[in-house]
């Protein structure tokens, strides 16, 4: 590996040698999350990743995780590819809190070396990461959508770092796509956001070691406590929507949002947002579709007056059928499209609920059953009522 | 102890390209984007923590501090700020400071923070939209050595060198005591930022960084000489101040581009793939046959 050339003349911390120096194996860490008990998918779809990622370069694969009563949960995160589980089990990571998570990640990183250090883009991972990073100076790259391994010239230096963490996302609004590196600190550091990789197979027959950790906290790490905590269960359910009826900052009231859920309703699908609509108070954020908010892949996604950015593409692009409707005409959106409508879709969107209304005064029962068959197949995610459910909303 | 005394505020703002308006004439032909056509606009959420600042101040007294890093036409948000209530505002700028990544940026934001001195909280923005990263804000808390509180949607009581908050997560929210000082993070739904007030904005027109008495004198030929409207500025206290990295002690290879561990590898211009598109009128017959195929194609139903 490359020599260490960071300057880290302030105070405290300071990047953590790669293990290539410190003698160790090297190894890819994934932070893995649960809430109440429950791993976080993108912690599994992630140790999927990093395990593919680790076979061609001989590296191990590392889940780290935190919490209180939960080493009930390690087997499952070795099923799903780890080589090891680091188990902090603890009544104080009963419940997420910054500074005793960080306390504990930053510690057995300092320790452990890893080459990797990737963790989800949930609203806890994107409170953690950046904490833990900052205190190993290193690089981190927020909500990746694709991570790789590849060679990096540096031409100032004239030197080429080799089998460094591609960590590719979306930048500047969403209009480029930008592969970051770290050339130069570990662990090379990514959070990712849910539902971009695939969630791997548990395979209950894989071996591997679980150790446990003994976390060291300090009097200030208990800074902060939590009072209340209120979980609204979110009636959303797009991660596994067949159909996808998304508004955007082509919608401009709420009359017209009202019509999208309604078309959302009759075709027994979720209502989808871009950030512009979101932002404008037309709907809640977790209907938000795209690079910050969830990754869909129903067998239609109607984009209602939404143009387009790669941000919110990044969300979707994957679906099977893309209906776009936009007034303007060189709107990005039609470029994925396979149905491109110029036009407002205040109007558009009625004319296809009044279509659909016809129809199915002729076959309505056939599609109940379709959207039936269609939620028990799709088993794989946490919200297994799927399709059908959105229908009674 | 009792009721706190007043609370001094420290707000880290942006200045950002409005990547959320990029309409067809920002995008070039070859789906290349033209950086130019995007207007220059306060980040918004840091504009609903300077609201948070603005409203904490109102209750318990105190000061709020505006910091912006980034080129000299930065100081636009800063009049802004000022327009909209801050009591003091400072620029970061430096051509040393150019190309930091996040942590690169945290580290001139710490030791502008340090410079400032006494703070009781410091608050940003949760994200900003050029970057969507949310990073730089648990950074320069680690950096600072003080707590961080994320997503905050409503600041509930300071009392006792504490700060009571909720945060706004993805599937409900929490309630957290926070000892003081610390930094937030500040979400859109928090509040409706103040616009800008006119008297305010009449009696601080002239709210300027010395680079721009050049423009402020063509704007106000009146004053006749450089000289002149630079006395002007400073006797009625709008000068706003300038700092550079030798200001804030910050050590050339821990900032900018020298000190930021994350290299752009390459980036491509997003060029859509090309799909088979069919295109259909909006007339009622039109969309009648497209829901028709769909059914029929058993996309639908």
């Amino acid at each position: 590996m490359s020599e260490q050339t960071v300057n880290h003349a302030t105070s405290t911390g300071g990047p953590v040698p790669d293990a290539a120096t410190a003698g160790g194996p090297k190894a890819i860490w994934v932070f893995i999350e649960q809430v109440d008990g429950a791993i976080a998918d993108v912690s599994m779809e992630l140790v999927g990743r990093a395990r593919e990622l680790a076979d061609p370069l001989g590296y191990a694969v590392v889940g780290i995780l935190l919490g209180h009563e939960v080493n009930g949960l390690a087997p499952d995160v070795i099923a799903r590819g780890a080589d090891r589980v680091l188990v902090a089990d603890h009544p104080e990571l009963a419940h997420y809190r910054t500074l005793p998570y960080a306390r504990v990640l930053i510690d057995e990183a300092r320790r452990g070396r890893p080459e990797i250090l990737l963790v989800g883009a949930t609203p806890n991972g994107r409170d953690l990461a950046p904490r833990v990073a900052s205190a190993l100076r290193c690089g981190l790259t927020a909500d990746c959508t694709d991570l790789q391994i590849g060679d990096h010239h540096i031409r100032r230096d004239d030197r080429t770092v080799k089998n460094l963490l591609f960590q590719i996302r979306p930048a500047f609004g969403g209009n480029l796509i930008a592969t970051i590196v770290n050339p130069d600190t570990r662990p090379q550091m990514a959070t990712v956001r849910e539902g971009v990789m695939r969630m791997p197979d548990a395979d209950p027959t894989r071996a591997g070691e679980i150790e446990r950790l003994e976390p060291a906290f300090q009097p200030g790490d208990f800074a902060l406590e939590v009072l209340d905590r209120r979980r609204r269960e979110s009636t959303v359910r797009l991660k596994d929507a067949a159909v996808v009826v998304a508004g955007g900052a082509g919608i401009k009231d709420q009359a017209a949002f009202d019509a999208l859920r309604e078309l959302a309703n009759l075709l027994g699908g979720e209502v989808g947002a871009s950030r512009a609509a979101v932002d404008a108070g037309l709907i809640e954020r977790d209907h938000q579709v795209g690079q910050t908010g969830t990754t869909v892949r129903p067998r239609l996604y109607i984009a209602a007056g939404i143009s387009g950015a790669v941000q919110h593409r990044a969300g979707m692009a994957e679906s099977s059928k893309i209906i776009a409707i936009n007034t303007d005409p060189n709107a990005p959106m039609f470029q994925i499209a396979h149905y491109r409508i110029v036009g407002d879709a205040a109007k558009v969107v009625p004319m296809m609920i009044k279509a659909l209304r016809e129809r199915s005064a002729e076959d309505a029962p056939v599609w109940a059953a379709e959207d039936e068959e269609e939620g028990a197949a799709d088993g794989a995610g946490g919200a297994a009522t799927g399709a059908s459910e959105g229908a009674a909303r | 102890m009792t009721g706190p005394g007043p609370i001094d505020s420290v707000v880290l703002v942006k200045q950002v390209p409005d990547t959320h308006n990029v309409t067809s004439d920002a995008m070039t032909r070859d789906g290349t984007m033209n950086r130019n056509a995007l207007p220059a606009i306060f980040n918004p959420e840091d504009l609903n923590a300077l609201e948070m600042a603005l409203q904490i101040r109102e209750r318990h007294g105190g000061t709020v501090t505006v910091v912006t890093m980034g080129p000299p036409k930065a100081a636009n948000i800063l009049r802004d700020s000022l327009w909209r209530g801050a009591d003091r505002v400072i620029l970061l700028t430096d051509r040393r400071f150019a190309g930091a990544d996040t942590l690169a940026t945290s580290i001139a934001l710490q030791k502008a923070v340090e410079k400032i001195g006494r703070y009781d909280l410091i608050l940003a923005g949760r994200q900003a939209i050029d970057g969507d990263t949310a990073q730089v804000g648990p950074q320069t808390a680690e950096k600072l050595g003080i707590p961080q509180v994320t997503y905050v949607e409503s600041v509930l009581e300071i009392a006792d060198g504490r700060i009571t908050a909720v945060r706004a997560l993805d599937h409900g929210t929490e309630v957290v005591r926070c000892t003081l000082p610390c930094l937030l993070t500040v979400v859109g739904s928090a509040n409706t930022p103040r616009p800008p007030s006119a008297r305010r904005r009449m009696a601080q027109k002239l709210a300027a960084t010395p680079a721009e008495y050049p423009s402020l004198l063509a704007a106000w030929p009146e004053f006749g000489t450089q000289e002149a409207l630079a006395a002007y500025v400073r006797e009625r206290d709008l000068e706003i101040p300038v700092w550079s990295a030798d200001d804030i002690g910050a050590e050339a290879a821990t900032i900018g581009l020298a000190g930021s561990p994350t290299q752009v590898h390459k980036v491509n211009f997003v060029v859509l793939e090309s799909t088979e598109t069919r295109t259909v009128e909006p007339t009622p017959d039109a969309i009648a046959a497209m829901v028709s195929e769909l059914v029929h194609e058993y996309i639908v139903g």
